[in-house]
């Protein structure tokens, strides 16, 4: 309990002049400020989603109501979908990319600054034109995997997917710019010593995450493509008429939308892995195997698509393969779950608010996990599609998996952020209403889907047994939202009210707890030297760390490449020596003092609107398309040819200014 | 106060001067040269997906006009024509891959900018200028061709909109037209700081960059012309 209570050494670092105002938010470059846009507009977009959650459980908790009508239940499923996959989680999860991955490697930022606000701008301007189709009444309604033909212009006349599938490619372009970024960031601005194998967990399934965006979402975009090629253009990839192939759309939306779903998943594995050894008091058990079995699901990830398409007969060779890749996907799966439970095994756990989600995604996620394997058997699976257990078993996975390793994420990382505590009581709260609610709405669905209840009914006559289910779910919803708001009331109380945190209020292990909180604009003052995978345990708690390989003679990063400074020597590693050989390594620890990075001399890039009006050229561009169903081409054009403008000469003015001032 | 006394300790170790300036890259990379490289692994996968369309629908159209000689079942008495003209198309390809030469020079001549050239094939191999605007030259002739090749097929018949073979012919080409047709821009806008301030060995990352593009793209375009005009 005293890690809080020595407050006065840690007062959070002043804030530097001209940090505040609107302004400066518009122009900011800073990975932290771009990280925690991307939490408050994530946040904001993850209480729509959860109000059209809310609608839909209201309309089902009873048979035959007729709370909203068909076509309205049809648009609040779609865009409940496609608001929690891209504009809640996925953002949530660039979030603490965004601000953790530069603070786990050891570097002042991410590798293109400006690149990463035009990905922030990008996804806000992207969400925000999808949920204006509310505006005219014409939000998407074609599930959030909308396939073609039904998303075609001759079954889908109106502007509803027009939204989608503009939204969706405007969306893409700035998950691809974020994960270029990503990627170059962690191969390339690692500190001295900081090694692959000596990156955090949480570092490791970013890095995955970002290959897996990269490869991916290059494949949806060409299915968009062809569906506004289609829609707009008069093309026929999808005419059914022509000859087109009525799989072609699923066979490339699901070769995206499986390795989605690791996408979603891997971020919240990579927070519990942060947080399981901190409250531990342990290293993580089995670091390279874990940092394999990420890979294998990424890799295994991209093979596994057509079980989603089991029903649509593709024949029992391809049912098998894909059946059998997909059992083999549990395989590392499980391989986590059972390092992370060993790694609680015989350690000292401390159950704080951010344990309690992690141990909970533990639980959770193996029952998703589990109904998973259930319908990767195409028999099985023949029988579950399109029920609400497949509902069931996707918001175990999601929000029993993403959403509670996001949430502990939040909690464990909230003092960093803002140099501040959250409330552990209303967190407490939080947790056992979200736990309780969560198995209250989503378990019943099993039961429902098992009898028969389809998927996407906007309602459903009585007597059929699914009146107590529904019913159970709409309750456990209710808590949801309660435990939401009390988490929306701790998170904005704590920001102003909190306990002050210091640099390192859990006794972690990375490198960001080496800093103040919230760092300081320029993160690192020195760069840290890295002598193991915990080097923040080698200073603060060298008996936690005794067990972890430690630099020897000859390790090159450490001992050749840094500038001709000599810092290796013979670390034969006993307990007690860690201290010192961190120490001379050059790890240390970093007190706030207020100063800036212009007192320090530390080249900082310079804040610049022009990935902002990019970003709006570009939104603007694509907006444009809207206006051809509207038969107005004169429009159309303008709009398009304008915002092509705006954006190629903000790109031009962006790239010919330099990131920072010469020095 | 385990704390302390190690921040403590870490003073007499202060020296480091990484204050100033940037730290070096962890693998002495320039940070562009790796994000061009993840970005040429999503474009593989974009263009796998358009190639992949392209050869799932290459023998479902069911009006023609079609690719290759053709005959609808079951009558086989009178065949259709092709359409793809393989000999125009291996002189553009053949344009394309000279540019990629061009480029190569392009390069060379960034990177030796700064050597002395005493004989006039020096001279030539060591301008900039001459290479980027070859590399461009050619780059646009093979849009040419390719402008040629659209109107000629929608004279023939074959639109966007015809069949499926005009709806994922004309998009691959058309991406891979708009792939190139942005590498000409990218080598005019190095142009155009060539001729404000002379492009000199340090620019040569960003000339880098543009070639490492402008060789994916000519890649691609062999896979292309491969697929989609030599293997009927």
């Amino acid at each position: 309990m005293a890690t809080t209570a020595t407050a006065p050494v840690y007062a959070p670092a002043e804030r530097y002049v001209g940090e505040s105002g609107v302004w400066s938010w518009l122009t900011t470059v800073d990975h932290k400020r771009i990280g925690t846009l991307y939490l408050f507009t994530s946040l904001f977009f993850f209480v729509v989603g959860g109000l059209e959650a809310g609608l839909i459980r209201a309309q089902l908790s009873g048979p035959n109501k007729h709370l909203v009508s068909a076509e309205m239940y049809n648009q609040l499923f779609t865009m409940h979908g496609t608001t929690m996959i891209f504009l809640a989680i996925m953002p949530l999860s660039a979030a603490f990319f965004n601000y953790l991955i530069p603070l786990q490697i050891g570097a002042r930022d991410v590798a293109f600054p400006r690149l990463n606000a035009f990905s922030y701008w990008v996804y806000l301007l992207g969400a925000l034109f999808m949920n204006s189709s509310w505006l005219i009444n014409a939000a998407p309604n074609g599930g959030w995997f909308g396939y073609a033909p039904l998303t075609t212009y001759q079954f889908s006349p109106g502007l509803n997917i027009d939204f989608w599938v503009i939204g969706l490619q405007i969306l893409g372009v700035s998950s691809l710019a974020a994960a270029f970024n990503f990627i170059t960031t962690i191969i390339n601005m690692r500190a001295p010593g900081m090694n692959l194998m000596r990156m955090p967990m949480f570092t490791w399934n970013a890095f995955v995450v970002q290959f897996l965006l990269v490869l991916a979402f290059p494949v949806i975009t060409i299915a968009l493509v062809f569906l506004q090629f289609d829609r707009f253009f008069g093309t026929t990839f999808y005419a059914i008429g022509a000859g087109a192939d009525p799989l072609l759309w699923q066979h490339l939306f699901w070769i995206f939308g499986h390795p989605e779903v690791y996408i979603l998943i891997l971020p919240a594995f990579g927070l519990v892995s942060e947080i399981i050894p901190t409250f531990s008091r342990k290293p993580i058990f089995g670091y390279p195997v874990m940092v394999y079995a990420t890979m294998l699901i990424a890799f295994l990830g991209f093979g596994v698509w057509a079980h989603h398409m089991f029903s649509v007969g593709m024949g029992p060779i391809a049912d098998t393969v894909f059946g059998v890749t997909t059992m083999l996907i549990a395989i590392p799966t499980g391989v986590k779950i059972f390092n992370w439970i060993f790694t609680m095994w015989g350690g000292s756990v401390q159950f704080t608010t951010a344990m309690k989600f992690a141990i909970a995604l533990v639980g959770l996620f193996t029952i998703g996990g589990i109904s998973g394997v259930m319908h990767s058997s195409p028999p099985a699976d023949l029988q579950q599609t399109d029920t609400y257990f497949i509902v069931a078993h996707f918001h175990y996975v999601l929000f029993g998996g993403s959403m509670m390793g996001i949430f502990g994420g939040i909690y464990y990382y909230f003092p960093k952020m803002t140099g501040r505590m959250m409330n552990e009581k209303l967190g407490t709260w939080h947790f056992w209403l979200t736990f309780v609610g969560m198995n209250v709405t989503f378990f019943p669905m099993h039961y429902a889907g098992l009898m028969g209840m389809p998927r996407r009914i906007y309602t459903y006559d009585s007597g059929q047994g699914w009146e107590l289910f529904n019913k159970m779910s709409t309750y456990g919803t209710v808590l949801l939202i309660i435990g939401t708001a009390v988490f929306l009331w701790n998170f904005f109380r704590s920001h102003s009210i909190g306990a002050v945190a210091g640099n390192d209020p859990w006794k972690a292990s990375t490198l960001e707890w080496s800093i103040p909180s919230p760092p300081p604009e320029y993160n690192f003052a020195r760069i840290p030297r890295v002598t193991s995978r915990v080097p923040l345990w080698d200073i603060t708690s060298p008996r936690l760390a005794s067990e972890v390989p430690h630099t020897k003679r000859g390790d090159k990063r450490l001992d050749v490449d840094v500038a001709s400074k000599h810092v290796g020597h013979a670390y034969p590693n006993p307990i007690g020596n860690q201290p010192k050989q961190a120490a001379e390594a050059g790890l240390h620890i970093e007190h706030a003092t207020g100063r800036t990075a212009k007192d320090l001399g530390i080249p900082m890039p310079n804040p610049t609107i022009k990935p902002l009006i990019c970003a709006l050229g570009m939104t603007i561009m694509f907006s444009g398309l809207l206006f051809i169903h509207k038969d107005n081409m004169s429009l159309a054009l303008i709009t398009i040819i304008g915002g092509a403008l705006v954006m190629t000469m903000a790109l031009y003015a962006w790239l010919l200014t330099p990131l920072e001032d010469a020095h | 106060m385990t704390h302390a006394s190690a921040a403590h300790g870490t003073h007499a170790h202060s020296a480091h001067d990484d204050t100033h300036g940037h730290p070096p890259t962890s693998t002495g990379l320039d940070n562009k040269k790796i994000a061009i490289w993840a970005f040429i692994g999503s474009e593989c996968m974009l263009f796998a997906s358009l190639i992949s369309t392209y050869l799932i629908y290459k023998r479902r159209s069911v009006v023609g006009p079609y690719p290759h000689d053709a005959c609808l079942p079951p009558l086989c008495s009178t065949p259709l024509p092709a359409i793809l003209d393989i000999p125009i198309t291996s002189a553009s390809t053949f344009v394309l891959l000279m540019s990629s030469l061009a480029m190569v020079l392009a390069l060379a001549a960034v990177e030796m900018k700064d050597q002395p050239k005493r004989t006039t094939g020096e001279r030539i191999l060591g301008s900039s200028k001459l290479w980027l605007w070859m590399t461009a030259l050619l780059g646009a002739t093979f849009l040419g061709f390719q402008a040629y090749e659209f109107t000629s097929f929608v004279h023939e018949g074959l639109t966007l909109r015809t069949n499926l073979f005009g709806s994922s012919f004309f998009t691959l080409t058309g991406f891979h037209g708009a792939h190139v047709t942005v590498g000409v821009l990218w080598l005019l806008s190095l142009l155009a700081i060539d001729y404000r301030r002379g492009l000199g060995p340090k620019d040569a990352i960003n000339v880098d960059l543009a070639a490492l593009y402008w060789h994916f793209v000519d890649v691609v375009w062999i896979v292309i012309f491969t697929l989609v005009y030599l293997i009927k």
